[in-house]
């Protein structure tokens, strides 16, 4: 591989899509509606990893975590998604037993290719490329964690222009991309 | 009797899972290259894990009674799944795409027709 398409790659991978959201965030001051909901998660997970309730420890996760959510409330949550975060979350709760079953069903499928006498026969591995339809850099990120996530496929590259590169392991896991994920997980960021 | 259906719930739980991490450990070594061994180990990392935490977090929910602290160590056990499904995507992908910029080309059955 030469030196330029290596440059190429990296302006196109996964890296862009970070920078461009801090580019658009608007000029650092603190909002406190963010502030707020970053500091209830950080001190759910403090108490929650922590599980002790006196008050020195409850103070010490106190401090920490407001210094964490002064730090971080804007990297949490951007403006641009800030009403969207109820349908959001709901959205995702309404995805994750979806993924999570197709996640079962190629497990199985990678299960009887595993222990099939004849695997190196039935296994076709490939490479699959496609353009997404989506826009929303999460919702591509997603898109490609969840194709990652399933066993048979996993997302090689990603532009930000949603062209994809997957590897597949046989024909039955590489034919329905992009399929009903791609439509799903968009759905989670109102596309 | 109570405790004799989770016994069973719990333990099925466990063995499915390490069934499956047995399941992803032969196939890492049956598969024939780089690229192709990689589905196998995300089927440790998705259904194994899984199985076994789930199995895990019902053990502590029902064997130290229904008090805060079994219940927040269900949760701690609950979390190492929500943190591996975020993060072992990222690994995967990590270390597919240094297989591509290193220029290993991948295994593909017409490069090999002697593999019959």
């Amino acid at each position: 591989m030469t030196l330029t398409t290596r440059a190429d790659k990296s302006t196109a991978g996964m890296v862009k899509p970070l920078h461009d959201s801090r580019e658009n965030a608007p000029e650092r001051r603190l909002r406190p509606i963010p502030f707020i909901i970053t500091f209830l998660v950080m001190m759910s997970m403090w108490v929650i990893f922590s599980g002790k309730f006196d008050p020195f420890h409850l103070t010490l996760g106190v401090i920490s975590c407001l210094i964490v959510a002064y730090l971080s409330s804007d990297l949490l949550i951007t403006a641009t998604t800030l009403r969207k975060i109820p349908l959001l979350w709901g959205g995702f709760l309404f995805y994750f037993p979806w993924l999570l079953w197709q996640i079962v069903l190629a497990n199985i499928h990678v299960l009887k290719l595993v222990f099939h006498p004849d695997m190196i026969n039935r296994i076709n591995p490939q490479m699959v490329h496609f353009k997404s339809k989506l826009k929303n850099d999460m919702a591509l990120v997603t898109f490609a964690n969840s194709i990652t996530l399933t066993p048979g496929t996993i997302t090689v590259s990603l532009s930000l222009y949603g062209d994809f590169s997957v590897h597949a392991i046989d024909d039955a896991s590489a034919s329905p991309l992009p399929g009903d994920m791609e439509s799903k997980s968009g759905r989670i960021f109102g596309e | 009797m109570e405790i004799d259906i989770m016994t069973i719930i719990v333990g099925g739980l466990l063995a499915i899972g390490l069934f499956f991490f047995l399941a992803g450990a032969i196939g890492i070594i049956r598969f024939p290259d780089f690229y192709s061994r990689l589905h196998p180990a995300g089927m440790i990392d998705s259904m194994g894990l899984l199985l076994s935490m789930s199995g895990l977090a019902l053990f502590t929910l029902f064997d130290g009674g229904l008090c805060l602290a079994s219940v927040l160590n269900s949760l701690k056990i609950a979390l190492i799944v929500v943190f591996v499904y975020i993060t072992s995507p990222t690994a995967t992908h990590a270390i597919i795409d240094a297989g591509m910029r290193a220029g290993l080309k991948p295994w593909t059955k017409k490069r090999n027709p002697q593999s019959k």
